[in-house]
Formats: structure tokens, C-alpha cells, sequence
């Protein structure tokens, strides 16, 4: 019990290293790992996670580590799995991060951190369009065949967007809102 | 003394926690919640600092979502701030998808569930958008070409032209040690 507890530790620290950049990037790679190498999910389990990963709070590989973890050795298989998994983040985005404190009074890496926050924008927008089309088209992706206009959800953008620059309502209530707004209308 | 350390902890996990419980996607759509609690309400770290975090937080391994709370915990309160923002934020899923686990099926195909979530893409697009604007307004007050440019070329090379975020990032970083480079060189001339 407490080998395997061991292994899924270490398995998950390995996908939590190699997992960069997030979101969709590092579907194939986990995929590698949970399904073909260890055989801890059939390939149909992996796609439930996915689909509940899009359903449900959360980053998709602390889910998949959550979900594994919980199958393989109960609650504390899902324990060991998640802190496996966030582990090198958390040691290295802090390395990072004091790095470019230590260093921000000199200028050419202020103009770093300058230049990461700009793209970080352009990031954040890709990011945001894939919801949108998501959202307004049923599909993440320019196939006109597979997009059908959601007028609701076009409506409801709106109106929270305008909500939110004019009268700087709180995100979480936009949540709430938009989410009653589809259980009557969805 | 002890009691604020006391309560900025709890504040740290109470809005790690629920800003993860109410973050469907994960990844970036937790920025607007982090500005909302951290930047404007208790105003403990600023804008320009967000923005830092969630560049170094996709520029590392593991989930973006966890990188960025860690990062706001621990410029808040150091180690002890980013274990426990770091376990507000995994603490919901772990309990969400423990639950789900023994009732996926019937979680899937309930109708309510999923149009309730459906309903709530619109919204999350619409936080993202806000924050987009709010933050591209700071980035033209910097006046710098090379900066004005770099968040269009960041978009349309990652979501048109589907690159790695980590070689976006890498690309920037060179162009902007190669600006200031330059400037420097540029001003010694001048100063001579």
C-alpha cells in the first residue's frame, strides 16, 4: 500500500515537471502516462476527466492526480498523486520569481518583467477567445461546419461585460448570474 | 502582531479557496478573481505584480492556476503564505473530483448541472475580457513600441499559430534583454 502510494507520487511529480504551459498543450502527455504506460484509466476514463475538467473547478492535471490518486488508493493515493503533481511548480515558480525580485533594479531585467507582463496579456487573450468561440459557437476551433450562433450566450456577454466595467459587480457574482441565466434557458 | 499574521493566513486560505472552488477552466480565468480579492479589495499586491506572477506562473511547470496562488502567497506572506494558498487551491478539486468519482455517470447526464455550466462560459468570458481591458490600458501607458506590439504577436503566435507558450515567453524575454541592450549602448553614446 504504501509503494504504490510511492509510485503515484513520483509518477505525478513527473507529469507535474513536464506539464509546461497548461490547458490543452499537455492533454497528449498526461494521456502517455495515465493510460498507456501505467494503465491506471482506460482511454474512456481519460476523456470523462477531461470533459469534468471543463465542468468543474480546477487545473486539469490536479484533477487527473485527484482522479487517478482516489481509483488507484483512496484518499490518500489522491493526496500523494496532487502534491506529486504541484510540487515542481511551486518550488519553481518561486525560484523564479525571487530570481527576477533580486535582480529587478537592474534594467535589463525590469524590461523582462516589462515584456512578460505584455505578453502575458496576449496569452491571457488567446486563452480568452478559445472560451468565446466556446461559448458563442459551440467549438473551439474556426470549423463553420461545427459552429452554430448561441444568441443567449452572446447576450449574456454582453450584458455581463457591461456589468462588470460600469458597475464593477464581483466576478464570482457574474459566475452565479450567468450560470441561473442557462438553467433557464439551456 | 501574531493575530494580523493570524488573520492575513486566513484571508490567504479563505480566498485561495473559494476563488478555487469557483474557477471552472482553471488556467487563466483565475486572474480576474485573484485582482478582484487581492488587488483591488485587500490591495495587498498590484496589478503590475499579478501580471508578473501569471507570466512566471505559465513559464513553469505544473498547473498554472496552483503557480499563480503560490505566487500571490508567498510575496503576501512568504513560504508559510504560498503552502497555504497552495492547499486553498487544490483542496477543492480534490474533494469535487473525490465526489464526482463515485457519481460521474449520473453527473454527466444531468441536465441541470450541465446547462447551469453552460450558462457560465458567457460569464467567465466576459471576467476575462474585463481584466484584458483594464490590463491592456496599463501596457499602452508604458509608451514603449516593443511592449504596445509584443501582446498581439503573444496572441496571434499562440492562438492562431498554436505555439508552445514557453518558446512565446523565451522569444519576449530576448527582445526585451536585446531593447534595453541597446538603450543602454544608445544612452552611453549620448552621455559621452
Amino acid at each position: 500500500m504504501n509503494n504504490i502510494i510511492f509510485i503515484l507520487f513520483v509518477n505525478f511529480l513527473k507529469i507535474g515537471l513536464f506539464s509546461i504551459g497548461g490547458g490543452y498543450a499537455i492533454i497528449p502527455f498526461i494521456q502517455e502516462e495515465v493510460v498507456n504506460t501505467h494503465n491506471w484509466l482506460s482511454l474512456q476514463e481519460y476523456t470523462d476527466i477531461i470533459t469534468i475538467s471543463q465542468m468543474t473547478p480546477g487545473p486539469l492535471v490536479v484533477n487527473t492526480a485527484s482522479f487517478v490518486g482516489i481509483r488507484i488508493a483512496g484518499v490518500l493515493g489522491a493526496v500523494a498523486a496532487t502534491v506529486g503533481s504541484i510540487l515542481s511548480g511551486f518550488i519553481i515558480s518561486i525560484a523564479l520569481y525571487n530570481f527576477f525580485k533580486k535582480h529587478k533594479d537592474i534594467d535589463s531585467i525590469s524590461n523582462i518583467l516589462k515584456g512578460l507582463r505584455s505578453s502575458s496579456i496576449g496569452l491571457i487573450g488567446s486563452a480568452a477567445s478559445t472560451i468565446i468561440l466556446l461559448a458563442f459557437f459551440g467549438t473551439p476551433s474556426f470549423d463553420i461546419n461545427e459552429m452554430s450562433v448561441n444568441i443567449t450566450a452572446i447576450i449574456v456577454f454582453i450584458i455581463a461585460l457591461f456589468l462588470l466595467r460600469k458597475y464593477k459587480l464581483n466576478p464570482i457574482l457574474i459566475m452565479v448570474l450567468s450560470g441561473i441565466v442557462g438553467l433557464f434557458f439551456y | 502582531m501574531e493575530l494580523n499574521k493570524l488573520k492575513v493566513y486566513f484571508l490567504l486560505f479563505r480566498f485561495s479557496f473559494s476563488i478555487s472552488a469557483f474557477t471552472f477552466g482553471g488556467g487563466y480565468v483565475v486572474i480576474p478573481m485573484m485582482r478582484k480579492y487581492f488587488v483591488k479589495d485587500l490591495k495587498l499586491i498590484s496589478e503590475q505584480e499579478l501580471l508578473e506572477m501569471a507570466a512566471i506562473a505559465q513559464s513553469t511547470p505544473g498547473a498554472i492556476a496552483v503557480n499563480i496562488a503560490v505566487l500571490v502567497g508567498y510575496r503576501i506572506s512568504g513560504l508559510k503564505g504560498a503552502v497555504i494558498t497552495c492547499i486553498g487551491t487544490i483542496l477543492p478539486p480534490i474533494m469535487i473530483l473525490s465526489i464526482i468519482s463515485f457519481f460521474y455517470q449520473s453527473f454527466r447526464d444531468n441536465n441541470i448541472i450541465s446547462s447551469l455550466l453552460k450558462g457560465m462560459e458567457a460569464g467567465v468570458a466576459a471576467t476575462i475580457v474585463d481584466l484584458l481591458i483594464d490590463m491592456w490600458q496599463g501596457v499602452l501607458k508604458e509608451k514603449n513600441l516593443l511592449l504596445t506590439l509584443m501582446a498581439p504577436f503573444a496572441f496571434l503566435a499562440n492562438f492562431v499559430f498554436n505555439v508552445n507558450v514557453l518558446y512565446i515567453i523565451i522569444f519576449c524575454s530576448v527582445l526585451c534583454l536585446a531593447q534595453s541592450f541597446i538603450k543602454n549602448k544608445l544612452g552611453g553614446v549620448e552621455s559621452e
